[in-house]
């Protein structure tokens, strides 16, 4: 009981960081169709640029607030990712629109190598740790010598989470650039017989993509304290894996997924092996995709009138 | 807005009318191509202020080609768009939107898994929702049928409905010019006669410019001032809407031998 408790905790922590990766896949599949792979990377990225900000912020600057340094290392990590975000859509993936489906796709793969071993380049490839922050944590209550706890680290990414999650609903159900967006989406050359400018609203799905990567890319490197230029790569797939499980297209679908997978991940690593947590994840995106092939709340594929 | 109010707007209209007299939408030699294939093979056509055009044709003639070609998607290959004074040949869709050209477009396409009512705003962005409260009740006064369905899903209607909704939804925009692609396609009679009765009324009281596509080509030219046929992707008539009705040609080939 006490363990299963913890693990919740443990997994919805990190299930909302999956969940936060995984919306940047889902808006990017909804409106063009492409999966974009180097969204990973993108999120690997943030985290580094956090951290480098948060050395700056700390080491030089002097900056004793812990608080204060997380939330302008946020702000600046999600402005410079959500301009890399753009670039890339302006350079590696617009000039590729309206050519064949997989050519954006392979695209992304290339963004994807080049910014991995770009960070390898100029950050080295060691784990680079941050001083520790934020370490306090709350017991919740002890049995059988077994105290579970709630860390404040845990309580800032949920509470980030949440936050950030119900303003971007927001954004897409209630504004004019969510209109759009979900306009784009369902279709493109009525949304621009409407006057809808496509390709700039696109570039806003990747901006706000990148930022969503960026707030999840903080909160990663905040849980763990250290970050790797390969640390893209797996948790990038994962959010992949929930962006699926929860119906790719789906935002919703995404937190949902994002969640589950965190789940089941901390739980696998409790109660089975930890060696194989991966393994249990990806096996539920197999059978996830062989038994309910348009996910949790995706729609199928017919829609078209 | 106040009935002196669109009176006012009346009497403007028809002022700018008289004072120009070229144009509004200028069409000369329009070639477009669907990759190597020639839809369009030089369109020449023309659509005055404060009148409605229409273009009958067979499936297939390039209707709906020329009606997209106007929006710039396909863009035209040659040829020169020219619309109130302006270029608009090589501008990009949704800035010859935004020169408020509205479109209720072949096939209807409202926003499936938006609301009557979000459909309807998309609309109105061309007009920055400066009268949207207004425009909603007038929409919802033309068509009271969207009123039951406001806050229902679009893709749940019936094609009736999304019709309605799509003519509705680019009349959000206070087109300047008003392109309709079929409104009486796959609808029932009684309907089709609504949908009609609409344009006029709007057309009369509002001066609204109407370019009208269609193949049900009596009750068209009947609405017409001008008409225009295509055939195989070129204008073979012109005339006004009476001349063309009354055309054996046209009876022979559009209204079933003049049977209407």
């Amino acid at each position: 009981m006490e363990v299963f408790v913890q693990q919740l905790i443990n997994g919805l922590t990190l299930g909302s960081i999956y969940g936060l990766i995984a919306i940047g896949y889902t808006m990017v599949f909804g409106i063009i169709g492409m999966v974009n792979f180097a969204h990973g990377d993108v999120f690997m990225l943030s985290a580094f640029i956090a951290l480098i900000f948060f050395l700056i912020l700390t080491t030089w600057l002097g900056i004793s607030s812990v608080a204060l340094a997380l939330l302008v290392v946020m702000i600046v990590a999600m402005v410079l990712t959500s301009l890399w975000g753009w670039t890339v859509e302006r350079l590696a993936y617009r000039p590729l629109r309206g050519s064949f489906r997989l050519a954006p796709l392979i695209s992304a793969i290339g963004v994807s190598i080049f910014l991995s071993n770009f960070v390898q380049v100029a950050q080295g490839a060691r784990n680079k740790p941050t001083p520790p922050m934020v370490p306090d944590v709350i017991p919740l209550f002890e049995r059988n010598g077994y105290v579970v706890a709630l860390s404040y680290k845990q309580i800032i990414i949920m509470v980030v989470t949440a936050v950030l999650l119900t303003a971007f609903w927001y954004v897409v159900q209630k504004t004019s650039l969510g209109r759009a967006q979900r306009a784009c989406e369902q279709d493109r050359k009525m949304a621009a017989l409407v006057g809808i400018d496509v390709d700039r609203t696109i570039s806003l799905t990747f901006v706000m993509g990148a930022a969503l990567a960026a707030v999840a890319g903080t909160m990663y490197l905040l849980y763990y304290g250290v970050v790797n230029f390969a640390d893209g790569f797996v948790p990038g797939v994962k959010a992949f894996t929930a962006a699926v499980l929860g119906g790719i297209g789906s935002l919703p679908g995404a937190v949902i997924g994002g969640l589950i997978i965190g789940l089941i991940e901390t739980m696998w690593s409790a109660y089975f092996s930890i060696e194989y947590k991966d393994v249990a994840a990806f096996s539920i995106l197999a059978i996830v995709l062989t038994f309910m092939p348009s996910g949790i709340l995706g729609r199928p594929e017919v829609e078209k009138v | 807005m106040s009935v002196a109010g669109i009176n006012v707007l009346v009497e403007e209209t028809r002022a700018a009318e008289k004072a120009r007299t070229a144009p509004l939408l200028s069409v000369r030699g329009v070639e477009t191509y669907y990759g190597n294939i020639i839809a369009l093979k030089g369109v020449d056509l023309d659509v005055h202020e404060g009148e409605i055009a229409t273009l009958i044709g067979a499936n297939g003639a390039g209707k709906s080609t020329l009606m997209m070609t106007i929006c710039g998607n396909p863009r035209a290959r040659r040829g020169r768009i020219v619309f109130d004074g302006r270029d608009i040949t090589n501008l990009s869709t949704h800035e010859i939107a935004r020169l408020r050209i509205a479109q209720s477009p072949e096939g209807r396409r409202i926003f499936p898994r938006m609301t009557v009512y979000e459909n309807l705003q998309m609309g109105a962005s061309l007009d920055n929702f400066a009268h949207f409260n207004d425009d909603l009740e007038r929409m919802l006064a033309i068509f009271p049928r969207l009123k039951e369905r406001l806050h229902q899903r679009g893709g749940t209607m019936s094609g009736g409905e999304q019709q309605m909704l799509a003519i509705a939804r680019a009349l959000m925009a206070r087109p300047r010019l008003l392109l309709l692609d079929e409104p009486s396609l796959g609808l029932a009679p009684l309907i089709v006669k609504q949908i009609f009765a609409v344009i006029r009324e709007l057309n009369e009281r509002d001066g609204m410019t109407v370019f009208l596509v269609e193949q049900n080509a009596y009750h068209a030219l009947k609405l017409a001032h001008r008409g225009y046929v295509m055939v195989t992707g070129t204008i073979t008539m012109t005339g006004t809407g009476k001349e063309l009705l009354a055309n054996p040609q046209v009876q022979a080939a559009y209204l079933e031998g003049g049977r209407h």
